[in-house]
């Protein structure tokens, strides 16, 4: 199976190896295996899988990661723009 | 009728035991803000108690425990699980496919048995528990109004206020002796682990993506191996999302099919068009965007690793450019050539917009990721669109 990846350069994860206390836990949550161990401390290994879901963030009790995380859906990105952030809805297209 | 509302185990109604299956009570009316529900406001209990009443989920039977008799739920789907499953897949009522929350069991489990944690989305639940065959277990199933475990996750229902409310009204703790709980992998982006084992002493552990790998997970929760970690988009996952995304094509299709019509009749009559060569012109403009419907929704997932291009307006844009080709090699009558380059962007246009939008459907695809291909995609497909239309026009006007 060819691994599908989406366009580089773009995410706003962060990693401040500094905090980390070797956990493991963003190995365990990320479901595109960005991370892995080296060592004590937790390496971003392929950032451009990320799809910013935020779990790694929301999950790593030292705070060393964030992301901003969202949804990566066009049509939800369209109802961002027209109706705000708060009322944004996927509505009739196929996301979520 | 019995209800099992907001994780109160209330023993059965003994008529219904007897039949062996819940009751369904009247679907209720959830509206479109489903999809996307927000956040539970205020105090979690108030709230939830509050809400609308959901489907009964159809179960075999009885579970005793420290707090009363728990509701199984069968391992096996009915006709009447699969026929709901596949209308969903259609798009048929998918923002009313919920189950009530609460407590479950699965086989016969003890105060040893794993908790394992979902969405009260009847498909998800469904896919859980078909999965867990020949074991006891907990299943305990959040409120999300009816979204699954990874949409609820990143909209903020399947939650850390939400497991902490359901572990308390189900007086989980007393019903099993461990402080366990596995948790779909994809619920982290929802849920804080360390949160949890604060607030209640429960400890998360995060389990499989899929359900399928969960009884070998279970067996041996230390060692997962890395495909159980890894999200995956194979061909079969891609195309069972196919009929969702032609179902969620259809309603502004037929839009534009209304809206050629009516253009092409009246610029026909302003113009030195006959009524068949607007008619013909009609057939051809919905042939095109047709095409460009095919290649967005059907083809585009199908071929997506194969397809040229990172981004998703790239990938539809080609494979709409290859549905062009092949119309003009088998579908239509031979044309000139203005009318013909129209049609192919017509159709490019509409297959590459398609496929931008199964970027929600996709497992890979981030939000940054998709503003950034948007902000370029989208004026160019106005444009490509917008010379399509001129193109097509020109014709339909001088007949």
């Amino acid at each position: 199976m060819r691994e599908m990846t989406y366009l580089p350069g773009v995410r706003t994860l962060t990693y401040d190896a500094s905090r980390c206390n070797g956990c493991r836990t963003c190995t365990l949550v990320c479901p595109q295996s960005v991370f892995t161990m080296e060592g004590r401390q937790a390496r971003v290994h392929n950032r451009d899988r990320c799809m910013e879901c935020g779990a790694c963030a929301r999950n790593c009790e030292q705070q060393a990661l964030t992301v901003q995380p969202g949804v990566g859906c066009a049509a939800y990105v369209i109802q961002t723009w027209i109706k705000g952030k708060d009322a944004a809805c996927c509505g009739d297209i196929g996301c979520c | 009728m019995i209800q099992y509302h907001k994780g109160t185990v209330i023993p059965p109604d003994p008529s219904a035991t007897l039949s062996g299956r819940g009751i369904l009570s009247k679907v209720p009316e959830h509206g479109s803000d489903a999809c996307c529900p927000r956040p539970p406001a205020g105090p979690t209990g108030q709230t939830l108690s509050a809400r609308k009443s959901y489907r009964d989920q159809s179960f075999v039977g009885e579970v005793s425990s420290a707090v009363g008799p728990v509701p199984r739920l069968s391992i096996r789907l009915t006709l009447r699980d699969r026929w709901g499953g596949l209308k969903v897949r259609l798009g048929l009522k998918r923002n009313q496919y919920a189950v009530d929350p609460g407590l479950y069991a699965v086989g016969q489990p003890d105060r040893q048995a794993p908790v394992l944690v979902t969405a009260n989305y009847k498909l998800s639940l469904d896919a859980l528990r078909s999965e867990l065959s020949g074991l006891d277990a907990w299943i305990l199933v959040l409120d999300t109004n009816g979204v699954n475990v990874w949409c609820a996750a990143g909209k903020g229902t399947f939650a850390t206020d939400e497991l902490v409310h359901r572990l308390t009204t189900t007086h989980l703790d007393q019903i099993v002796s461990h402080r366990r709980l596995v948790l779909p992998q994809l619920g982290a982006s929802g849920v804080a682990g360390h949160a949890i084992r604060q607030r209640t002493g429960f400890r998360v552990i995060w389990g499989p993506v899929r359900a399928s790998d969960l009884k070998a997970f279970l067996k041996n929760p230390k060692n997962p191996s890395p495909t159980m970690r890894r999200i995956s988009f194979t061909l079969r996952e891609r195309m069972i999302l196919i009929p969702m995304e032609i179902s969620a094509a259809l309603k502004p299709g037929a839009w534009a099919t209304g809206a050629v019509i009516i253009i092409a009749l009246i610029v026909g009559m302003l113009g030195k068009g006959t009524l068949p060569s607007v008619v013909g012109l009609m057939m051809l403009g919905a042939a095109a965007g047709g095409l460009g419907i095919i290649g967005g929704t059907v083809l585009a997932p199908i071929l997506l690793p194969w397809l040229p291009g990172k981004a998703f307006a790239v990938k539809g844009a080609s494979i709409g450019l290859a549905a062009a080709g092949l119309g003009h090699l088998i579908l239509y009558p031979p044309m000139a050539a203005g009318l013909g380059v129209a049609l192919a962007l017509l159709t490019v246009a509409t297959s590459s917009f398609l496929a931008m939008n199964f970027t929600g459907a996709t497992p890979f695809t981030s939000p940054s990721g998709v503003e950034k291909e948007m902000r370029r995609a989208i004026p160019a497909q106005v444009m490509t669109m917008g010379i399509g239309t001129i193109g097509w026009l020109v014709a339909v006007w001088t007949g």
